[in-house]
């Protein structure tokens, strides 16, 4: 029988060490709302998304009183709406009216974002890729809660050369429309290579169209939980660290696939996967850098970071993969710059560049992440680090990404004030060297050697 | 059977169980198990009750016992032993 000590330890974990489950995403397939009448599109999306999930808020908090962990977002995510008003969109402001449907329905059945806003063009672009693509900024201006992301790449198709350039050019219209907010439609957009199908986490969040009708995907936390623990092991080697890292993250993913499977049961929609993240928030405690400085760093972007980085990471999949009958996603330890505290902090330091950022990517779960750039960084640069980003993607078989905010009107020293989860950011530097020539080439890279596994 | 684990934690005081009782006994909970001690002047409680026959959810209790744990000045839980079985044991 469950004892005192066990049950202590969970209600500390969940009360002192800010042990949340992230997300409950609800994603939706939209494939039976494609329709060559706009109209109609839109009326069918409005539907089926309140259909399916009117009872979504309600679950989650009834699941969270009864077992007493708090769920922080309740979500929705979507088949790429490039795909869905393909038909139907002859302009980028016919994409934006699909754009404010999805953000009246996220507004009615109460979630706080919804994903999917999205086009994978990681080899090529159809027109409607092209047209949605182009009516990001206007619909991220125009929307409060819809996320957009674009995959422009995968290891077994190269990289689209093409659409990066495009989506340099739309990160910067994204942040001249949103300049009002400090920039922050560029919150909401991301782009990725070698995007999961499953993710549940924001902005990146679609439906993808390998997966079933409708799907229910779980994304878990506990950054603090984790540093409790290594601070209980202090200066003991490092197969004593490991063990420690990898039995917290199978007790922090336990209650994952818990309340997913709660979830599905109630909502009558299957359990898609877990995702096994450390996803850290501005608030104190919750914060994978003071992690890695657990682990030993006088701070996070001194030299060993990208090892310890590896090692984490590593660590909270072996723990987390028993744990759960399903994996996907994301999974590993995100290094947002604005969301965490402890990241902030090494920036204002000058422990932390954006170089040394983009080398812990090679090895982190995603990529260059709510970062702040000087808002007169040309569209050039910004594809300039969407392309390296993709290429260590590509050449790694792993998702990488990159959401970068040049904040119009502001430069490096300056912050800039997301609120909330999103948190606050210093503006960092960017290497002012130019790479216009190489980015205006056109066309695409090749997948690489070792994608030809057939 | 809906087993549920509560948890009351806080600064000593007469009374804090048997107002817990007096609630579960008004609300047709019954206690299988109880595990009591004073850590550091601080009263630490474990039930497992069984609210099989509470009409009441687990969530609601929940929220009752958590506002009467204001009056007393403790803080108190009540949670679905899922949570705990889940973490613990394999």
């Amino acid at each position: 029988m469950i004892n005192m000590f066990e049950v202590n330890e969970t209600n500390k974990m969940i009360e002192q060490e800010n042990l949340d489950v992230r997300t409950i995403t609800l994603g939706i397939s939209l494939l039976d709302c494609i329709d060559s009448d706009l109209e109609k599109v839109n009326q069918k999306v409005y539907n089926k998304i309140t259909g399916l999930a009117k009872n979504l808020v309600q679950t989650g908090e009834d699941i969270s009183k009864e077992y007493g962990i708090p769920i922080v977002n309740k979500r929705i995510s979507v088949t790429p709406i490039a795909l869905i008003g393909g038909a139907a969109c002859k302009t980028p402001e016919d994409f934006v009216t699909l754009a404010k449907t999805l953000d009246k329905v996220a507004k009615e059945v109460g979630v706080n974002f919804i994903g999917g806003y999205s086009a994978l063009v990681s080899k090529g672009m159809t027109k409607a890729d092209e047209l949605l693509i182009r009516s990001i900024p206007q619909a991220l201006a125009e929307t409060e809660r819809v996320c957009s992301s674009v995959n422009l790449g995968s290891t077994k198709t190269g990289i689209n050369m093409d659409a990066v350039k495009l989506m340099g050019e739309m990160v910067l219209a994204t942040a001249e429309a949103t300049k009002e907010d400090d920039s922050l439609g560029c919150a909401k957009l991301v782009v990725f290579c070698n995007a999961p199908d499953d993710n549940p986490f924001m902005a990146g969040a679609f439906h993808g169209v390998t997966e079933a009708d409708a799907i229910i995907n779980v994304g878990v936390s506990g950054p603090g939980v984790v540093n409790y623990a290594l601070s209980q092991v202090r200066g003991e080697n490092f197969e004593v660290l490991c063990e420690t890292i990898k039995k917290t993250a199978f007790k922090i993913t336990r209650v994952g696939q818990l309340v997913a499977q709660e979830a599905s049961k109630r909502l009558n929609v299957p359990f898609g996967i877990v995702d096994l993240s450390l996803a850290p928030t501005p608030a104190i405690g919750d914060s994978v850098a003071q992690i890695l400085e657990e682990i030993g760093l006088e701070r996070v972007g001194a030299p060993g970071t990208t090892a310890a980085l590896a090692m984490l990471n590593d660590q909270v999949k072996k723990g987390g993969v028993m744990a759960s009958s399903y994996v996907g996603g994301l999974s590993g330890a995100f290094i947002p710059v604005s969301e965490d505290q402890g990241m902030i902090d090494a920036v204002n330091l000058g422990a932390l560049s954006l170089e040394k950022l983009e080398a812990m990517t090679c090895v982190c779960s995603v990529g260059l992440d709510m970062i702040a750039i000087p808002g007169d960084t040309p569209a050039t640069t910004i594809s300039g680090m969407i392309a390296d980003e993709m290429a260590i993607g590509m050449v790694n078989q792993k998702t990488t990404a990159v959401r970068v905010i040049p904040v119009i009107g502001k430069g490096v020293g300056e912050t800039v004030e997301f609120g909330g989860l999103l948190g606050y950011a210093p503006v960092m530097p960017v290497n002012t060297f130019r790479c216009d020539d190489f980015i205006n080439r056109g066309g695409r890279i090749p997948a690489p050697i070792h994608s030809f596994k057939n | 059977m809906k087993k549920t684990i509560i948890t009351v934690v806080g600064k000593d005081t007469v009374g804090i169980i048997a107002k817990v009782c007096t609630y579960l006994a008004d609300n047709q909970v019954n206690i299988l198990d109880i595990t009591q001690t004073i850590l550091d002047g601080y009263f630490n409680m474990m039930m497992i009750t069984d609210a099989s026959a509470c009409e009441k959810t687990t969530g609601e209790i929940a929220e009752e016992l958590n506002t009467l744990g204001e009056e007393i000045g403790v803080n108190i839980r009540c949670q679905h032993e899922d949570i705990f079985n889940k973490m613990h044991r394999i």
